[in-house]
């Protein structure tokens, strides 16, 4: 398996204040790998999204390191962390997130523009990013007149455009239906096949299994067991999707 | 004032004005929409794209930021408009008297604070090396009585006509030759209702002197409402009971190669309970009076500022609660990465969209009121400077205006985006 994407190390985190402080995080230490999609599951409140967040340089750990790339976040304050995440993480949300007056295609130009990439060759290759995930079609539909399993793959398209080496996503499948759920996962595993890229998908639910290379068990903030190598396995358990992945 | 304006208000020329305000805001209107229609395919920078999206996804709040924009510039310009049309109207009759110098009673504190010089410094003047011609001028109350029995007060202002110091102006009717005979007077034809007049020839009275109009302007008014009777200047000092080797000012010529402050020093050391002022400090001094010793400068000034405070606060107000409303984009933008500068630049795009849409709009509003106030007392006037200031100004308040949402937005924490 290729390089380290992201290393984090004894993480832990305390979020709230006075008597709401919880300790969400109480020893982390997870590496994202390219060419993996790892799997964390574990129960309402266990820590999940705190983990994401701070793998994903949104959030900063009390204690422990996180490496990216290689190079530690420690000294990186609010403006450095949006640099990082601009340009090497894509984010997908349970509830998409998407921009409701910006079209399909726009909202996945954002990305680019957001990193100062405004030439003519953003509509390619958001164009592109919008025909991985089966959208060709969708270009200047709004939001609103996408369904809840097309705004998802929207916002997967927003996080493959601008060549995210992590892909991050919380609960992406929580919100829609079984059908639409396993082919959001397929798009993703399809994604963690790149080996330049690792796919972290957090979720409680047992129908996204066949798809993890990894999976990771958390609960009360620690994790609790991991299992490797289940790649190969799963990829064959769908055969029946072949789409493209940059 | 108001009143006054709305008196005059022309009506087919308000309902011209009202049309093509209509067909120009439909033309614009529609043009925007296919501007913002072919955005996506055009080069219009995302960000643009964006800011005028989230601006023109609500409409009432866009109506209620352009409106703000627009009372604010109305009422600026207006005040501006009035200041310059109120400033060019103090010192019209300084601005059309041919004079380098003007000797004037000590203490002269505007054109129309006439007290009395001897005649005879006059030759006194016209001695001083460098002075090349001196006219006299009278200037002072009286009361015209108008054929129907009536009165009212008038300002006569007397010169010889043959000096040209100061001689009616933007004559439509009559001559000024004809001043020359006896017992005639010149008016402007916005004031023969108040004269009780109807035209050349008709013939009023003052001081028991007949006072026949010969000659008839057009918009030399007066902003106190005291209509101008001219005269000769032996005729003026008649009809305002003035003795007969009294005038008000003396309006000096310079030789060609004369020095003019070099003169101008010469003729103060020569003349006793005088001072001698350019005509630039004699407009200068007319003006500060007008505005200034009587708060009607100030009351323009405070107009304006009040303007520039309610649109701030309207605009600001709009564009904090519409980024309230965005602030989950607001945050999804931060957690893809967006620096705060960019953040920033989509709210200070949605301020100057504001600004540029309600500027044209107040523009539009503005030329009418130009249009209707043309010929009323106080013309509301606009300069291609004041524009431009007012282009500036719309801008720099919508900017300030943006301080509140973007104090709002830099403290967004992106984290919050994972736990809605
Ligand atoms: N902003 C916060 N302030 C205080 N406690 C928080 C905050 N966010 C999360 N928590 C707590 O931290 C723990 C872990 O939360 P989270 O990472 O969201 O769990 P999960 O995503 O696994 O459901 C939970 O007990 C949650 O209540
Ligand atoms: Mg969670």
């Amino acid at each position: 398996m290729s390089a380290a994407i992201i290393e984090a190390v004894d993480i832990e985190k305390t979020l709230g204040e006075g008597v709401a402080q919880v300790k969400a995080l109480r020893g982390v230490s997870l590496t994202l790998k390219g060419g993996e999609l790892t799997l964390l599951m574990g129960p309402s409140g266990s820590g999940k999204t705190t983990l994401l967040s701070i793998l994903g340089c949104m959030l900063a750990p009390s204690s422990g390191t996180v490496r990216l790339h290689g190079e530690s976040t420690a000294s990186a304050g609010p403006e450095e962390l949006a640099r990082l995440r601009r340009n090497h993480v894509g984010f997908v949300f349970q509830s998409y997130h998407l921009f409701p007056t910006l079209t399909a295609i726009e909202n996945v130009r954002l990305v680019l523009d957001v990193r100062g990439e405004h030439g003519a060759d953003t509509r390619t290759r958001a164009a592109d990013a919008l025909a991985t995930v089966g959208l060709a079609h969708k270009h200047h539909a709004f939001p609103r007149e996408l369904s809840g399993g097309e705004q998802q793959r929207v916002a997967i398209a927003r996080a493959i455009v601008g060549k995210a080496s992590a892909i991050l996503a919380d609960e992406p499948t929580a919100s829609l239906d079984r059908e639409n759920g396993q082919a959001i996962m397929t798009v993703l595993a399809e994604i963690a096949r790149n080996p330049e890229r690792a796919v972290l998908v957090v979720s409680h639910d047992p129908r996204i299994l066949p798809f993890a290379d990894r999976i990771v068990r958390i609960e009360d903030g620690r994790i609790v067991s991991e299992e490797t190598g289940l790649r190969d396995a799963v990829i064959s358990k769908e055969p029946e999707v072949t789409s493209h992945v940059p | 004032m108001l009143q006054n304006w709305l008196t005059r208000i022309d009506k087919g020329r308000l309902r011209a004005a009202s049309q093509t305000l209509r067909a120009t805001a439909g033309a614009w209107h529609a043009a925007v929409r296919g501007r913002i229609a072919r955005a996506k395919d055009r080069g219009v920078p995302l960000i643009v794209v964006l800011a005028s999206r989230n601006l023109f996804q609500d409409r009432v709040r866009l109506i209620t930021t352009v409106i703000g924009i627009v009372f604010s510039v109305i009422l600026v310009s207006v005040q501006i408009g009035l200041y310059l049309g109120f400033e060019r109207m103090v010192t019209t009759m300084i601005d059309h008297a041919e004079a380098d110098l003007w000797i004037v009673p000590r203490g002269t504190r505007n054109f129309e604070d006439p007290s009395l010089l001897d005649d005879r410094q006059r030759f006194r003047a016209l001695s001083i090396a460098g002075v090349a011609a001196v006219a006299p001028l009278v200037l002072g109350f009286a009361e015209w009585r108008r054929p129907d029995g009536g009165a009212t007060p008038v300002f006569v202002v007397g010169s010889d006509p043959r000096s040209g110091a100061l001689t009616p102006w933007n004559l439509v009717e009559g001559s000024i030759d004809a001043l020359a005979a006896p017992s005639t007077v010149a008016v402007d034809r916005s004031y023969f209702a108040r004269l009780g007049v109807k035209g050349l020839g008709d013939a009023g009275e003052m001081r028991d002197q007949k006072a026949r109009i010969v000659a008839v302007t057009a918009g030399i008014r007066s902003f106190t409402t005291t209509p101008y009777v001219f005269a000769s200047f032996d005729r003026a000092r008649g009809y305002m009971g003035a003795p007969a080797d009294r005038a008000t000012y003396f309006l000096v010529r310079l030789a060609p190669d004369a020095d003019t402050s070099a003169v101008r020093d010469r003729i103060a050391q020569n003349i006793a309970d005088a001072e001698v002022l350019t005509t630039a400090e004699f407009r200068a001094r007319s003006r500060s009076f007008w505005l200034f010793g009587t708060g009607a400068g100030a009351a323009l000034f405070g107009g304006a500022l009040l303007g520039i405070v309610v649109g701030t606060v309207i605009v600001a107000q709009t564009l904090y609660s519409s980024t309230k409303d965005h602030i989950a984009e607001f945050a999804t933008l931060r957690a893809i990465g967006s620096s705060t500068r960019y953040i920033v630049e989509v709210i200070l795009w949605q301020a100057l969209l504001s600004a540029v849409v309600g500027f044209f709009l107040a523009m539009l509003v503005g030329l009418v009121i130009v249009t209707v106030t043309a010929d009323s007392v106080l013309p509301v006037v606009m300069t291609p400077g004041l524009v431009l200031g007012l282009l500036l100004l719309t801008v720099l308040m919508c900017a300030v205006s943006a301080v509140a949402a973007i104090r709002e937005v830099v403290r967004i924490d992106p984290a919050t985006v994972l736990s809605r």
